[in-house]
């Protein structure tokens, strides 16, 4: 019989050592994967409350906010509201994990089999990932937004600094670049172009260049509309993005912020869209690996009896009308499905086939499940593989809840032959981060006028925005454009339902 | 494929600090002002304690573009009864309206803990204590090093040389290390044998000594021992702070509160200076009892004023709990400055020869309406009284306050008698 990895729940660095040997085997060599190197830490309670009020990174820039954040969790973690999560794995090569030094021996296990294995596997191959974020640049990109932020509050005051990060941030959801564009993102040389733009800047500052008459300037209005909303990129959904290139008034590190602000929210991006399959694939992983090592002897009845425990509570999908519900567990709709691909490939039935041409039967699982990893987020994951046997055993339906609708909320579709499909489309939907968040854009700016910004926003299904928040949205938009700000939401017919105008606050006078 | 396992539980906490006091310097005046209100709301003695503080979100908002309303849809798992086309009536069904997308910000209020310093520190603020008084305040107490027996390691400096010779000589002994004097007597038997087969015996007998002296060293590393030393919190005196007030109906509410703010300060310091301090609350009409904070603050009392009955009562608790010798004794007195015309010798008498002399700090604080300037026009009897003696020598310290920020100064007279008592006390 092959040696144990551990007894009861004890662990020491050995014990890791071993346990993460153990996982690699068989994640290697059994599933097949194909991961970064490794790195795993052991934090306290209090790490992991720090790392939570940075979004998990291992370092970020200072901001009241992430002390908000802090502030509270640390609250209700005291208070015993809230439990902390066993690990917090980052996307970066190497691949690093937290693991809680709380753990059991077991506990560690598992999350090694999830974080460093599966999620680590999903970063490095899945198409969003790839396409989206520079995982051996990250680390090296926060540490120049962190000192670059600093710099600039020793230079031009910490108080400049929030406001133009908290407008930011108040935009940062609009940051993003939602289509890929002809290069990839490379941080590194970002942070050295950026070191480059601004030498070059200093070295041929010259102040007579401020005296030079300049000379007529050109007629604008000869710029036709087309031409001009071509000039600016126009219409442009990334608002940072185009604040940062075509603000009148930043000063360049402004616009440097704005466009740390940007690259963070970008690299966080694919992680929104894939939060079903990341965990699905990790959960999966996880499960494969600890039934092998329970199989080859390797972990005890008892440790796997804890792991059972953890891995169903990890996995519990309340229903509709239970007091826990609270949408679906990306956990519990991921792990199902990718225990049911294995299904469809390994044992079919005559409705997989029907369904599932293309797998059903295909007897590799891994390879179908590594393609799947690699090739689809949340949205099209869903609306391809979800069979309808899951549908049946989750007892899914639709209900459509139209406010004009005097008789109430309509069932629209339920897990029967007619409603598989509607039902599929509908939840394939509601994973589609683009088809949530809401749809702004900037359509125009009057350059000959007021220099008004004009933004649209495209009301889908009558779901208008909230008036507080985005007035206060529009107001920081409104202090980095310097001009008046109007947003315009309009419905598909184009008809205007609301129109807000917000202007610029006035900058107070520096503090010395 | 190489893995690297890190302990990270050993890197220096706190890494959110930064943030943490970010945020606090943000939300100053509304963290302020709870903890005023929170303040106001604490017995005295637990002033000192952080705690939890509620604020109210605003400005501390962190907006997004968020949707909400118009027509909805939603896939939910657990059907049970229902069919296409069915229609669930909408205020039953609250499970499915709350799980919308539309729930987003519920954190109207938001509460978190303060930690002591921070609590104290913006408790401090609120009182706009000059910024050298705070340090004195935010001072933690010094802790003196102390003997405390030996340990294996350490710095070479702080080697013990009895104890190492010591247990060098006990394990020497255990082990039968033969001593110089043994080895040379054999020598000296050696020397005078003739017989050269007793020599021989002599001479394995040496062979054999010699060896076991090498084998066991003199000093071997295990005798080592060290000097242990432990850090020990200076040892500090008692004090007992005693809060005298004047409870009849002409105190208001404002200038009870003025008041409990002056004995939190009072408390505060003390309680930086000294391990144990114990407070004893008299209140009094014309006659004064010992009573407990609540009751001294918020018990409801009617009567005339007779200030000596106080200073009768704390001198018989003096004497009978706390005596002087053992005991520093802090006074602090407030009152809106009544008390019977006949009771101003008496009063003055007990204050000068049996209060006084015990106390190292006697502070009168007359406590008026806010902003009231008509008690600015004429000097109370009391104020009169006390202001006599103080001309007289008497070490009294005193003020009138009506605003907050008017109580500190009071202190500076403390912190004069602290340096000189300090002073005194240093050889």
């Amino acid at each position: 019989m092959t040696e144990r990895l551990f007894e009861g729940a004890d662990w020491d660095f050995h014990t890791l050592q071993r346990i993460t040997d153990a996982c690699e085997e068989v994640a290697l060599k059994d599933l097949g994967l194909d991961v970064y190197p490794n790195q795993i830490e052991v934090i306290t309670a209090e790490q992991m409350l720090d790392a939570y009020s940075s979004v998990g990174m291992p370092l970020f820039y200072k901001h009241w906010s992430f002390g908000k954040h802090f502030a509270f969790h640390e609250a209700s973690y005291r208070k015993g509201l809230m439990g902390l999560a066993y690990e917090i794995v980052i996307n970066s090569s190497p691949c690093i994990s937290y693991l809680m030094e709380e753990n059991t021996a077991t506990m560690q296990t598992l999350v090694i089999a999830h974080a460093a294995f599966g999620h680590n596997h999903f970063f490095k191959n899945n198409y969003l990932f790839k396409q989206w974020t520079d995982a051996d640049g990250i680390l090296d990109y926060l540490d120049f937004a962190k000192n670059y932020v600093m710099q600039c509050e020793e230079r031009y005051g910490r108080v400049e600094v929030e406001r133009t990060l908290d407008a930011a941030h108040a935009l940062m959801s609009h940051g993003i670049d939602r289509y890929p564009g002809k290069k990839k993102l490379d941080l590194r040389a970002e942070e050295k172009r950026a070191g480059r733009r601004r030498q070059h800047e200093e070295e041929v500052f010259n102040d007579l260049w401020r005296t030079v008459p300049a000379g007529k300037s050109k007629s604008r209005s000869a710029l036709s509309v087309e031409r001009r909303r071509k000039l600016l990129g126009l219409p442009q959904e990334n608002l940072l993005y185009f604040l940062e290139k075509s603000a009148p008034r930043l000063a360049p590190w402004q616009r440097e912020l704005l466009r740390i602000v940007r690259h963070i929210a970008q690299y966080f991006y694919p992680q929104s869209q894939t939060k079903v399959m990341n965990e699905g694939t990790a959960t999966y992983v996880h499960y494969r690996i600890m039934t092998k090592l329970h199989q080859q002897g390797r972990i005890t009845d008892g440790n796997f009896l804890e792991f059972l425990g953890s891995h169903t509570n990890v996995v519990f999908q309340p229903e509709f009308d239970d007091p826990r519900f609270s949408g679906f567990n990306p956990y519990a709709l991921g792990f199902a499905m990718m225990q049911d691909i294995e299904r469809i490939v390994t044992n079919p039935e005559a409705e997989d086939r029907e369904w599932f041409p293309d797998i059903a039967g295909k007897n590799d699982v891994m390879g179908v499940l590594r393609d799947v990893w690699a090739n689809y987020r949340d949205e099209s994951f869903i609306g391809q593989f979800l069979s309808p046997k899951l549908m049946r055993h989750l007892r899914m339906f639709h209900l459509h809840d139209d406010p004009e609708e005097r008789a109430g909320i309509r069932v629209d579709a339920i897990h029967d032959e007619r409603g598989f499909r509607r039902v599929r489309r509908e939840l394939a939907r509601q994973h589609d981060v683009g088809y949530i968040d809401a749809n702004i854009e900037v359509v125009d700016v009057d350059l000959s006028g007021d220099r008004r910004l004009i933004l649209h926003h495209h009301v889908i299904k009558g779901s208008q925005l909230n008036e507080t928040d985005a007035k206060r949205v529009l107001q920081h938009l409104a202090d980095l454009w310097t001009y008046d700000v109007a947003l315009i939401e309009v419905d598909a017919n184009d008809k205007v339902l609301r129109e807000y105008v917000v202007s610029p606050r006035p900058i107070p006078a520096a503090v010395a | 494929m190489p893995i690297h396992i890190i302990d990270r539980r050993l890197n220096p906490g706190g890494k959110s600090l930064e943030n943490r006091q970010r945020f606090l310097r943000r939300a100053k005046s509304l963290v302020q002002g709870a903890v005023k209100k929170t303040s106001q709301e604490r017995d005295i003695k637990d002033v000192l304690e952080g705690g939890e503080v509620t604020i109210p979100l605003d400005g501390m908002h962190e907006p997004r573009f968020r949707r909400e309303g118009g027509t909805r849809d939603m896939v939910l798992p657990g059907n049970k009864k229902f069919i296409e086309g069915d229609y669930l009536q909408r205020s039953g069904q609250g499970s499915a309206k709350d799980s919308g997308p539309g729930e987003g910000d519920s954190e109207d209020a938001f509460r978190f803990v303060l930690s002591r310093d921070e609590f104290v520190d913006l408790f401090l603020d609120d009182l706009e204590l000059p910024d050298l008084a705070k340090r004195k305040i935010a001072q933690t107490e010094s802790e003196g090093i102390q003997r405390a027996g030996y340990t294996t390691s350490g710095s070479p400096a702080n080697i013990s040389v009895s104890r190492t010779v010591k247990l060098a000589l006990a394990r020497r002994i255990a082990l039968k290390r033969p001593r110089k004097d043994e080895i040379e007597e054999l020598e000296a038997a050696i020397a005078a044998c003739t017989d050269e087969d007793e020599r021989e015996v002599l001479l394995a007998r040496l062979e054999k000594l010699q060896a076991k002296t090498k084998r066991i060293p003199f000093i071997d590393p295990l005798d080592i021992r060290y000097r242990r030393y432990e850090k020990v919190p200076r040892p500090v005196a008692q004090a007992v702070m005693f809060c005298l007030m004047d409870v009849s109906g002409s105190m208001s509410e404002h200038m009870k509160d003025l008041a409990k703010r002056f004995y939190m300060l009072l408390y505060v310091f003390l309680k930086r200076r000294y391990k144990h301090v114990e407070i004893v609350f008299i209140r009094h009409t014309d006659r004064a009892e010992e009573v407990d904070e609540q009751t001294f603050f918020y018990g409801p009392a009617s009567g005339g004023t007779l200030v000596s009955s106080a200073l009768q009562a704390m001198h018989e608790i003096v004497r009978e709990r706390f005596n002087p010798s053992d005991w520093n004794i802090y006074a602090a007195q407030a009152s809106d400055g009544d008390n019977s015309y006949s009771d101003g010798e008496l009063t003055g008498m007990l204050l000068t020869d049996k209060i006084l002399p015990v106390c190292q700090f006697f502070a009168y604080l007359e406590v008026g309406e806010s902003g009231g300037s008509a008690f600015d026009l004429s000097d109370s009897s009391l104020w009169t009284l006390y202001e006599r003696l103080r001309n007289g020598g008497a070490p009294l310290s005193m003020r009138k306050v009506s605003e907050r920020s008017e109580i500190f100064p009071v202190f500076h007279d403390l912190f004069q008698r602290r340096e000189t008592a300090q002073e005194k006390a240093a050889p």
